[in-house]
């Protein structure tokens, strides 16, 4: 029976995992992401679920059990947060590599040091190049809905995904959820048919092989295609998941953008803040527009691109800082993509980019508040109206 | 030599190969000492066969018969273990004496 429940983004994400009901999960806890496989053992302990449940000594234990069982051909699962993914990296890549079709969620937390335990995101943006498929949620519902097509679209693509929820925001906060019954969610999510599964013993393989300076290069390239490739799956994915429940994501989510003449891009749980903000400002008859990144891996340059190669001036908010890079992480990839794709030919491009403004914000778990956004909208009409940008790097919230 | 080589579309997803194909890896030449059998000296206790990390011991019927010398990296193990005396059945010798 379908169910409308009031719970948190943690118990949202453990009740999907329930209903998606994995082979194996491996799990260590992390603050914010603790409760998620706390929940989880309790379904195992009640007998709710079938799942064989590891308790590991770490996250790269974690990992490591997770990457075993879905190599031996199991649908496995395993949530972290934070220093735990920190501590899973080498396995990340390992994980991707191979092409396991993990599942994670993961809940966004700062870095240490200092030691903080609130949402930011330095965690994932760290790991944005290890292979593994990233998938943003603004909120409870999205991530509850967001990891059941998970499970499909990492199947389907052979690669690992997680799945984001901000730390505290919205693995904390009390939301009505949407949930299916687990008979559809089975249904949806189907029986899972490993590709090569290494407990198959008719058929023996071997698998993370040693691969020198003859090899290594086109198993690489295979691995970048494999993530070239998965665009157009998520998007199938997702139709089939709204014709099931009426519900659907985008590669991202284009709010008021038809007529705007500046926006934001944003990430996260800011987007619901940032709606907020542009509602305001089109009550005053401001041309403003938001646009809410969700797919972050595979990076959707092209469609990007051409959501936001109409407007005068784009805002870029990044919950996390490249530390001397060009620009925070989600401002890079957006401004690299301005300049690569464009409608125009290339003669005609001259003059016609967006200017880009970089906004790092909510650090450590610092609030964003409707006003914040709002003044970068003033920044984005003034330098709309050919006002001098002075830096490209803006900070919302810190204290001089 | 490159001719040969596969291009990354032809490859399998994930890396995977068939099994056992350490066999064909050949990580003999990595050896500088090489072990020395000496069948008249052998009493066939099969501790150099228990002990060596490369499965390198031959055996025929139960029995050592030999060394394969194309696995075998040179660790010395099997004549560290080997308990004949006063002189051992395995002996490790310098490549390059051989050579």
């Amino acid at each position: 029976m379908r169910k409308k429940l009031a719970i948190t983004g943690n118990e949202a994400v453990a009740y999907a995992m329930k209903q998606i009901n994995p082979d194996v999960v491996a799990a260590y806890p992390i603050t914010p992401a603790t409760e998620i496989v706390q929940i989880f053992s309790q379904y195992v302990a009640d007998g709710e679920v079938n799942t064989e449940f590891v308790a590991v000594e770490s996250e790269h234990s974690a990992m490591s059990a997770t990457i075993g069982a879905s190599a031996a051909g199991s649908r496995a699962m395993t949530a972290t947060s934070s220093q735990g993914l920190a501590l899973m990296f080498e396995m990340l890549y390992i994980a991707s590599a191979l092409r396991l079709p993990i599942v994670m969620p993961e809940v966004n937390r700062s870095l240490s040091a200092p030691i903080n335990i609130h949402a930011d995101h330095s965690d994932t943006m760290g790991a944005r190049d290890c292979g593994w498929l990233q998938i943003y949620c603004e909120n409870s519902q999205e991530a509850y809905d967001s990891l059941i097509q998970a499970v499909r679209i990492a199947e389907e693509s052979l690669l690992p995904i997680m799945v984001t929820i901000d730390g505290f925001i919205i693995s904390h906060a009390m939301e009505a959820v949407d949930t299916f019954d687990n008979k559809e969610v089975q249904n949806f999510i189907g029986k899972y048919k490993p590709a090569h599964p290494l407990l198959d013993i008719k058929h023996p393989i071997t698998i993370g092989a040693i691969d020198f300076n003859d090899y290594y290069f086109e198993h690489k390239r295979s691995q970048i295609e494999a993530m070239n490739n998965v665009e157009p799956v998520i998007l199938k994915i997702n139709e089939e998941f709204k014709k099931s429940f009426g519900r659907g994501y985008g590669l991202f989510e284009e709010y008021m953008m038809q007529d705007a003449e500046t926006a934001i891009v944003v990430i996260g749980s800011t987007a619901g803040t940032a709606k907020v903000a542009v509602d305001n400002l089109r009550k005053q008859g401001k041309k403003v527009g938001l646009l809410r990144l969700r797919v972050f891996r595979p990076f959707p340059a092209e469609k990007l691109s051409k959501a936001l190669s109409h407007l005068k001036a784009v805002a870029v908010l990044d919950r996390s800082t490249g530390m001397n890079a060009y620009a925070g992480p989600v401002c890079t990839e957006v401004a690299s993509s301005l300049y690569t794709h464009s409608d125009l030919p290339a003669s005609q491009q001259a003059g016609k980019k967006p200017k880009i403004l970089n906004y790092i914000y909510g650090l450590g778990g610092r609030d964003i508040f409707v006003e914040d956004i709002q003044k970068v909208y003033v920044d984005l009409e003034n330098v709309a109206k050919g006002e001098k940008t002075e830096k490209l790097i803006n900070y919302i919230g810190v204290r001089e | 030599m490159s001719d040969e080589k596969k291009g990354w579309k032809e490859l399998p997803i994930g890396a995977i190969l068939e099994a056992g194909t350490a066999k064909n890896y050949k990580t003999g030449d990595w050896r500088h000492i090489r072990p020395i059998w000496n069948k008249e000296k052998c009493i066939q206790c099969l501790r150099c066969w228990i002990y060596c990390p490369d499965s390198s011991i031959i055996i025929k019927d139960g029995k050592v018969d030999g060394i394969d010398l194309d696995h075998c990296k040179g660790c010395g193990i099997c004549a560290a273990e080997c308990p004949v005396k006063p002189v051992k059945a395995i002996t490790m010798v310098s490549e390059k004496e051989i050579k």
